[in-house]
């Protein structure tokens, strides 16, 4: 197999047509080949979420018992999700910057469908920590948005990354409202 | 020398450093094999190939699988129903282990036929029947993993086998169980024995073939390779040949997988384990049958045991029960007489296996068990001191005796086609 | 030596074929199984959606008061020819149970296409109490846990009949000359015009049976089209290799002639 000295064409003397011969011997090695590959991919494609991890990927959450100020986390595809209703303060400040002179340029009302719920992936686009924040207690870092303890990145209250190593915002979910108070996420 | 045989340079480079281009060309290239092996001797390279099917698609399985008795069925229907591919898979895995069997059993009573366990070739074959236990005991905790109602009490039947044991027979089922009865302590140790096995068979796989490749293969007519004109090199010639060889073996195997799926499985399988009942027939997967035939066949505990593992163990001195010279059956009327009553006594006692421990059976199991080490602890050895064998030709490539014509070579290629 | 290389394999094939009948040996001998002809048999059997919607109809207004079908979930359905919308709308008319709440408390909320088939009762035991001690079994496996499942579960609902003389039929248990032993702790579940089907199919015994067959069949099975498909198109390539690769090997071959 790792030789080429000794190729059925080559020590072929006495048949007709080494052409052809040549041609069924590479065709059948080459149909090896597709088989091969045609059942590699199932055994690749196993390893993608199946059918109802895929069927989970939406999650409806009731907004309404969310306190002007507080925030709560839901689970979505087995990752945290944060939902802050903001205060006229949180938002005003949101807006009180230029979204474009930021690391990763956007405007608070791009991120949100209504101002005063802002739905975040809980995720840190540095390395998928969960940053703090999401309770009083917590530290908001310097921006008063959230805080990720692991390498120090400090997001405003629209999510936005205005300090340390992580490189985006956090981000925005695909997400309906139902109704005045159930969101779909997903 | 090694260096001169690869044009590639990177290849050349690699090979002076780490020779194994060199030995892979030697193993599957420039290997002389006997010029008229037929296609009998496919099969171990069939066996080679189930083997990388079931570690491959095994594998994947067991990143789907969940060995814990409250979700291993579970799992196993997600893996059927909700994975990519799962269905597929899986009835590979299932329908492949049936295949290596059947591919492996030819494979033996190929080496039974052709004499391939004479000297000297007896480490090779003892190699091969630690193969085969390798592969049931593989098989075995396999089966039990989905964890249905077969699983479950094929392993408290098969481990109970030890409580036969005298003295510590309960002590070593109670260490095999972890526990007091087959639980999620031993659901999850064969899960794990069952991940590892495979590779220990790969291992001895090597060794079998390292020791194939001290004398070379046996061939149809048994006797050693004379010289150059008696061989071919393994590639192209055998390696095209096994390829026609897998392609026929895949092509069945598919038509197992895609269109009889359950019909080498046992329905009662798909209802979940459930150690409060015992379904009402339970049989072994049908590789295993001929051996519970002859556990069922002794009406004492242990004396049912022993005998059933004995039916193996026979076989690991069977180089030194047939003590003839002669290797293939082509050249021992009277031994290829017996080689055929063997495989029907075996074909029997899988059939026996199958049917209800009563009535004629029961009587049938003896007879066929009796007959089955009778022809290894008598019948054989006396055959090696009385048998008039026929006359053996002078070489591979001279097998006709006594006149010489230029196309003995194709006359005796054409059949083994 | 060709020849009988070839028939030791042929028995070997006869004997590997002896095995299975193990499987139609455990069905009893004196049963009487009918034999359906079904859509889904064969190399290129396909299931017949509105059986398929008919007999989840019959599921769901007959069986279901007993069996639960666990591996099933809604959104499953959308392999009977339900679209999403039509799923969610069937998910919604039934009720599962979801929680903790921020209370700390179970609360029961309307079913999601992602949500499994709900079971009738809470647990096994419960599941006895109300059948007299006996256990209703799960169905979404039952037309492979069973030999010759589909020809099985069709004789089994149309078999019931009076018992002969000589068998005495104790209480709380039927006759039934499908089932093995004939006396089975089910009563008959189709007596004709059970369901009411919107497509006008027939609601004899034998229609309802034969639908509630091929649900339950799909419910066993459900890759099984597919999987049937990929063997089609599997089983012609591998032809082809075997056809290429015994040429190419004759090739090879021919030069040491």
């Amino acid at each position: 197999m790792a030789s080429p000295k000794r190729t059925p064409a080559s020590s072929d003397k006495d048949v007709a047509d080494p052409k052809k011969r040549d041609f069924i011997v590479v065709a059948t090695y080459a149909m090896a080949g597709l088989g091969v590959a045609a059942v590699g991919w199932p055994l690749i494609n196993q390893m993608n979420p199946a059918a109802d991890t895929l069927a989970l990927a939406s999650t409806e959450v009731d907004v309404s018992k969310i306190a002007e100020g507080q925030a709560i986390t839901i689970t979505w595809r087995g990752k945290p999700v944060f939902i802050r209703h903001r205060t006229s303060d949180e938002i005003a400040r949101a807006n009180a910057v230029d979204g474009s002179n930021l690391r990763d340029p956007e405007e608070d009302e791009a991120r949100v469908q209504r101002p005063e719920m802002l739905v975040v992936l809980g995720v840190c686009t540095h390395l998928g920590c969960v940053p703090l924040g999401q309770k009083t207690s917590e530290v908001k870092g310097d921006y008063e948005g959230w805080f990720c303890p692991c390498h120090g990145s400090h997001y405003d209250t629209s999510g936005r990354i205005r300090k340390g190593p992580a490189p985006t915002n956090l981000e925005v979910p695909p997400y309906t409202f139902l109704s005045d108070t159930i969101i779909r996420i997903g | 020398m090694s260096a001169e045989k690869f044009s590639n340079p990177v290849v050349r480079w690699i090979d002076h450093r780490l020779p194994v281009f060199s030995m892979l060309d030697h193993t599957a290239n420039d290997y002389p094999t006997p010029k008229n092996l037929n296609y009998m001797w496919n099969f171990g390279s069939l066996a080679g190939l189930s083997l990388v099917i079931m570690i491959v698609t095994g594998i994947v399985l067991a990143m789907n699988y969940t060995a814990h008795v409250d979700h291993a069925f579970e799992s196993v229907e997600r893996i059927m129903r909700d994975v990519n591919h799962g269905w597929l898979i899986r009835y590979i895995h299932m329908n492949a282990a049936s295949f290596f069997f059947i591919v492996v059993y030819i494979h033996i009573f190929r080496g039974l036929y052709y004499g391939s366990y004479k000297a000297p070739r007896e480490l090779l074959w003892i190699l091969g029947v630690v193969i085969f236990l390798l592969m049931m005991a593989t098989a075995f905790m396999g089966y039990v993993l989905p964890w249905g109602q077969m699983s479950f009490w094929g392993a408290t039947v098969i481990t109970n086998l030890f409580s036969a044991i005298p003295f510590v027979g309960e002590s070593i089922v109670t260490f095999l169980w972890g526990g007091f009865s087959v639980d999620n302590p031993t659901l999850n140790r064969f899960f794990s024995l069952h991940y590892l096995m495979p590779f220990l068979i790969a291992g001895v796989v090597v060794l079998h073939i390292v020791a194939l490749h001290r004398f070379g293969s046996n061939n149809p007519i048994g006797i050693d390779a004379k010289g150059p004109q008696d061989t071919i090199s393994f590639h192209p010639y055998y390696t095209i040949k096994d390829m026609f060889g897998v392609a026929v073996f895949l092509l069945l195997l598919a038509g197992a997988v895609f269109f009889f799926p359950n019909a080498m499985g046992h329905p009662d399988n798909y209802i979940p384990a459930n150690p409060m009942q015992t379904p009402a027939h339970i049989v072994p997967e049908w590789y295993f049958l001929p051996f519970y035939a002859i556990l069922r066949a002794v009406p004492d505990k242990l004396g049912g045991v022993l005998l059933m593992f004995s039916a193996i163990l026979v076989l690991f001195i069977l180089p030194w029960l047939d003590r003839s010279p002669i290797r293939s059956a082509r050249f021992r009327p009277v031994f290829r007489i017996f080689f055929w009553l063997l495989f029907v006594d075996c074909i029997a006692l899988g059939y026996l296996g199958a049917k209800p421990a009563e009535g004629i059976y029961v009587v049938l199991s003896r007879v066929t068990t009796a007959w089955y080490f009778m022809h290894f602890l008598i019948i054989l050895p006396l055959l090696s001191v009385f048998e008039t064998t026929k006359p053996l030709p002078k070489s591979i490539s001279e097998p006709v005796l006594s006149a010489r014509s230029h196309n003995t070579g194709v006359g005796q290629m054409a059949p083994a086609e | 030596m060709f020849i009988r290389s070839k028939l030791c394999l042929v028995s070997l094939v006869i004997g590997m074929l002896c095995a299975p009948s193990q499987l139609i040996a455990a069905g009893g001998a004196d049963v009487n199984l009918e034999k359906g002809k079904w859509s889904f048999s064969g190399p290129f059997g396909f299931f017949d959606k509105a059986a398929l919607q008919r007999g989840f109809q019959v599921y769901r207004e007959v069986c279901a008061g007993c069996h639960g079908i666990d591996y099933l979930a809604f959104r499953n359905l959308g392999d009977l020819g339900y679209n999403a919308a039509e799923i969610k709308a069937i998910a919604a008319e039934y009720e599962v149970m979801d929680g903790p709440d921020d209370d700390g408390e179970m609360f029961m909320r309307p079913a999601r296409p992602a949500d499994q088939i709900p079971n009738p009762y809470r647990n096994d035991n419960e599941a006895r109490a109300n059948n007299n001690g006996a256990l209703p079994p799960d169905l979404s496996l039952i037309a492979k846990a069973r030999a010759n499942g589909p020809d099985y579960l069709y004789s089994l609902m149309i078999g019931y009949e009076d018992a002969p003389e000589t068998t005495e039929v104790p209480d709380g248990m039927y006759y039934n000359n499908a089932y093995p032993g004939h006396l089975i702790a089910m009563p008959q579940p189709i007596y004709g015009d059970d369901v009411e089907y919107s497509d006008g199919a027939p609601t004899t015994t034998a229609g309802i049976a034969s639908d509630v067959t091929n649900f339950l069949m799909w419910a066993a099975e459900p890759k099984m089209e597919v999987r049937k498909r990929i063997g089609v198109a599997a089983v012609f390539f591998l032809s082809i290799f075997v056809i290429m690769s015994y040429f190419a090997k004759r090739r090879v071959w021919a030069d040491l002639h």
